[in-house]
């Protein structure tokens, strides 16, 4: 199949950047989006010219590093699927798809598709942990679970940091990832002695980081490749209410 | 410049052999607390002052590096990724291992040591596999205590399942998501010590050469791969946990990026390179579909507990798999294997596929796929018991593949997955350069010739949570004299790089980096893949030495090296592939036997399963690096308490 691109180019963080047009003649409907990315780059590489610079590692929907915004929605039109597993086949022959990177201010653009999203480190580091040295641990067996808190902790824990909620978001607030970790470990046993320092120190980190605020949107929970879903926001603001009023 | 010279594969030379691997004898039981009792103990006021780089996040790296921070030393961390929760043990599936015996089913340390041993057909150490079992049951309680969300039953205790080679229960999981929950209890450990100053954080950064000053390594030259600056960085001591090198293969379940340049540079500086011919092929993965494809994917083992492996017992049946009668299907893992079944260890599994496709019964669109079909499991436990346990398994295939496995079988075919070989180290997981450390899939020890699914997730966690934290005290407490950072050494080692990449992009000629990638992934796959001969690893020998020649004469790498340069970046991993390939298929070219994951055609038994050769074999090859002809040192295994016997899983 034909495919017609527009794609962002920009030399680095300062250029100012711009849409440029490519033409890809000899895609495949069982190709996934990057291994379009590829084609294209090796027929770029061949004439001259530089690769477009995009982000992607696993390639199976679960590294979080492939990032782009596909037609004007992050990872592309295909509900709960990353750039790399989204596959040619929901592309009609001829079509003109607009490629740019995710967008935030929090993400500064590093060249081409290519974000920094080291803000997202600096969330985890501001808290998003249990603190269990090594070798201290009790036998695993020492503190039961109920399944039904297991599970709920498993679908939050299945984000994969890949940061569409906040390109998604019209604020550019990151509380879907934010939410989505304050809800695994809160809803774990082992996750409760720092429960209240956690999110007080975690919302602080994320709004010192340039992420905005929540005002309700939704876009996030549509966006997200992992569907992680909006409750873990609710979770996120009792939790933190409830660390600034109670904490002593 | 950076091709070897003409050495060639009936060159080698074999050299004194390996004796001291620092391992204690006696009793197997106590060996690593006896080790670990007597190691060397720095002064907690000296770890402050001294420094370990630790290159790679993974699970090895990521665990290594927290811990090392917990201890008190001052840790440098390295990923070639923009964060290092991204790096490829993210993407393991199915579980890991550990001998909690929480079924009571007749699991023990000593079991899980067993079948490890023998399922790396008695080409692994005994004492690091007994202390690898040992350990396992740490790991468990160490995730848990993390937070990491690993399946419960609905009582809330810990849920278990089987995994190919064994018959109890023993593999602790994670939806299919286990290897992205560990990595993120690792990841999470990490970034507090980012976050409490004990270890600095470098991001997309590669490390491009071994510093190693008076025989020591004392350090990397890395690259920032966003502003092209290639730095030294020097520290005491040096861990290696780079990950492994299927990517040799082109296609392969590896990660894009995964890659040998850290270990293959650190073989140029001294390292012994280790079975490098010991290659994992995964029974289950998703076959190719075209000449685009850039990866391969797996479907996780676990779909064994359950799915029923099958082809038509016609060649050449095209009927859908639903026209085909229970009688003309020929199940046949469960035929030929009636003990474990559909369970049977991944060499095992793999080999059969290809028989069976060999003999023209594979099926989809390339014959190369069997089924792997859960209409029996679905009638039997329903559909939403199968959803829950393998939903997002399933989800993953329709999304490649555009089939729903729910209502017809799912294809599968063998795939390069996990490589056994790598830098050698000894107990202590010291390489052969003092002050070198190797921990996780970069370093050749414990899995033999084949590794047992989710074992892999133990190692690299065995070693970076509790192995060489503990080992590599020792080796600091010893004393490490302070280097310049303008010595000689460290000066050669920038000068390399920095010649290196200006030669890749001098050159630009007419071919890209990928087809050259491309090309030598055929060869390896053709010649060095599941099934050897003498006649195909020699054309690979003779071809290889040409390609790399035409790479470095006609590759195109455009761009500059003052930026974010992704080609620049394949291009010198690439350049590393092929001398490796090379390795690779001299080492299996002088390996007459078959073991593991490592199929020679000459020697087989008569019902056509794999025939090691003990007498001759029973060895680790570690290879030196010389510029010209390698040195083949030779380690001997030798096995006190699990007497080397065919592996039959009849
Ligand atoms: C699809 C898949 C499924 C799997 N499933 C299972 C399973 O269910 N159970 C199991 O036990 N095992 C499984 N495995 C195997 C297992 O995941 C790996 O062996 C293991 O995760 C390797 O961990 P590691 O820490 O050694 O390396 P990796 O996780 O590969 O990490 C390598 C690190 O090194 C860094 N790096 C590499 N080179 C450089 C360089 N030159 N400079 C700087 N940094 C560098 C990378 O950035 C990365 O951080 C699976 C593997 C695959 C591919
Ligand atoms: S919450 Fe969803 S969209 Fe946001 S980072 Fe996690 S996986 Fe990506
Ligand atoms: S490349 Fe890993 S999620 Fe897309």
């Amino acid at each position: 199949m034909r495919l017609n691109l527009r794609i962002w180019r920009q030399d680095n963080a300062e250029d100012k950047g711009r849409l440029v047009a490519y033409r890809v003649d000899d895609a495949d409907e069982d190709m996934s989006f990057l291994e379009l990315m590829d084609v294209l780059n090796e027929k770029l590489i061949l004439d001259g010219e530089e690769p477009v610079a995009f982000d992607h590692d696993c390639r199976e929907g679960i590294c979080g590093a492939c990032s782009m915004v596909i037609n004007g929605e992050p990872h592309g039109p295909q509900k709960a699927t990353t750039t790399c597993q989204l596959h040619l086949r929901h592309f009609r022959d001829g079509e003109t798809i607009t490629v740019e990177p995710f967008r935030a201010a929090a993400f500064p653009v590093v060249k081409d598709l290519v974000v920094d999203r080291t803000s997202f480190d600096r969330i985890i580091a501001g808290g998003g942990y249990i603190s269990a040295p090594t070798g201290a641990a009790p036998e695993a067996h020492a503190a039961p679970v109920p399944k039904r808190n297991a599970d709920r902790a498993f679908t939050a824990a299945a984000c994969i940091g890949c940061g569409a909620c906040v390109a998604a978001c019209p604020n550019g607030s990151a509380s879907l990832f934010l939410g989505a970790k304050i809800t695994h470990l809160g809803e774990l046993p082992q996750g409760q002695p720092e429960r209240s320092d956690r999110v007080i120190r975690m919302v602080k980190t994320h709004d010192a980081e340039g992420f905005g605020g929540c005002t309700n949107t939704g876009e996030c929970a549509v966006a997200c490749p992992k569907e992680i879903p909006l409750d873990v926001i609710s979770q996120l603001n009792r939790d933190y209410l409830s660390a600034t009023t109670h904490r002593r | 410049m950076s091709s070897k010279s003409g050495a060639s594969y009936s060159d080698f030379i074999t050299g004194s052999p390996l004796v001291d691997t620092a391992a204690p004898d006696g009793p197997i039981e106590t060996r690593w607390e006896r080790r670990r009792f007597g190691v060397k103990l720095v002064n907690p006021a000296n770890k402050r002052k001294m420094k370990i780089i630790v290159v790679g996040t993974g699970l090895a790296g990521g665990s290594a590096a927290a811990t090392l921070a917990e201890l008190g030393y001052q840790v440098s961390s390295f990923c070639y990724q923009d964060s290092p929760r991204r790096a490829h043990s993210i993407a393991a599936q199915g579980g890991i291992n550990a001998a909690k015996n929480y079924r009571g089913d007749g699991d023990s340390i000593y079991r899980l040591f067993y079948d490890t041993v023998k399922g790396g057909d008695f080409r692994s150490r005994e004492s690091n596999v007994h202390r690898l079992a040992e350990i396992s049951v740490q790991i468990i309680d160490q995730c848990v205590a993390q937070g990491v969300p690993f399946a419960r039953e609905y009582g809330g205790l810990l849920d278990t399942r089987s995994f190919g080679g064994a018959q109890v229960s023993r593999t602790f999981y994670a939806r299919g998501q286990t290897g992205q929950q560990l990595l993120l209890g690792a990841y999470q450990a990490l970034e507090r010590q980012i976050d409490a100053g004990g270890v600095t954080m470098y991001p997309r950064h590669e490390m491009l050469e071994l510093i190693v000053v008076d025989g020591r390594a004392r350090g990397i030259v890395a690259r920032d791969l966003v502003t092209g600056e290639t730095r030294s960085h020097l520290a005491d001591a040096v861990v290696l946990a780079s990950g492994g090198y299927g990517n040799v293969f082109y296609l392969s379940t590896n990660a894009k990026g995964c890659n040998v340049t850290a270990s293959w540079r650190a073989h140029r500086k001294g390292a012994l390179f280790a079975n490098p011919c010991y290659t994992q092929i995964h029974p289950t993965c998703i076959p190719v579909s075209g000449d685009h494809q850039s990866k391969l994917t797996l479907m996780s083992e676990s779909l064994r507990n359950d799915g029923r492996v099958w082809v038509p017992q016609k060649a050449g049946d095209t009927r859908a798999p639903g026209d085909i009668p229970d009688a003309e299907r020929d199940y046949f893992l469960e035929r030929q294997y009636p003990a474990f079944g559909n369970l049977v260890p991944r060499d095992i599994a793999s080999r059969a596929a290809k028989n069976v496709c060999d003999a023209g019964r594979g099926v989809g669109p390339t014959g190369l796929g069997v089924y792997l079909d859960f209409a029996d499991a679905i009638s039997r436990l329903g559909r939403p018991a199968v959803a829950a346990k393998y939903g997002n398994l399933f989800q993953m295939y329709q999304r490649i593949t555009g089939e729903d496995p729910y209502e017809v079988p799912m294809r599968i075919f063998p795939a390069v997955h996990y490589t056994m070989g790598g830098l050698w180290v000894d107990y202590d997981l010291q390489s052969t350069v003092p002050g070198l450390f190797v921990v996780g899939e970069a370093n050749f020890s414990d899995h033999g010739a084949n590794r047992l699914g989710a074992s892999a997730l133990m190692q690299g966690l065995a070693d970076g949570y509790f192995v060489l934290p503990n080992t590599i005290g020792d080796y600091l407490a010893r004393g490490v004299e302070p280097v310049a950072t303008d010595a000689p050494e460290v000066r050669e080692a920038e000068a390399a790089v920095a010649g290196r990449v200006e030669k890749l992009l001098s050159i630009d000629g007419d071919r890209t980096v990928d087809s050259f990638h491309r090309e030598l992934g055929h060869l390896m796959w053709d010649h060095c893949g599941m099934e050897r001969t003498a006649e195909g690893l020699r054309k690979a020998l003779d071809r290889i030495p040409e390609l790399r020649r035409e790479f470095w004469q006609t590759v195109k790498v455009p761009g500059s090296a003052a930026t974010l340069n992704q080609s620049l970046e394949k291009a010198g991993r690439v350049a590393d592939f092929l001398e490796l390939g090379e390795l690779m298929c001299l080492d299996a070219l002088h390996r007459e036997e078959s073991c593991g994951g490592h199929f020679r055609a000459e020697s087989q038994t008569e019902d056509g399963e794999a025939a090691r050769d003990d007498e001759r074999f029973s060895y680790v090859a570690a290879w030196e690096y010389t510029g010209a002809a390698p040195v083949l040192h030779k380690e001997d295994l030798n096995f006190d308490y699990v007497t080397p016997s065919q592996r039959s899983y009849k």
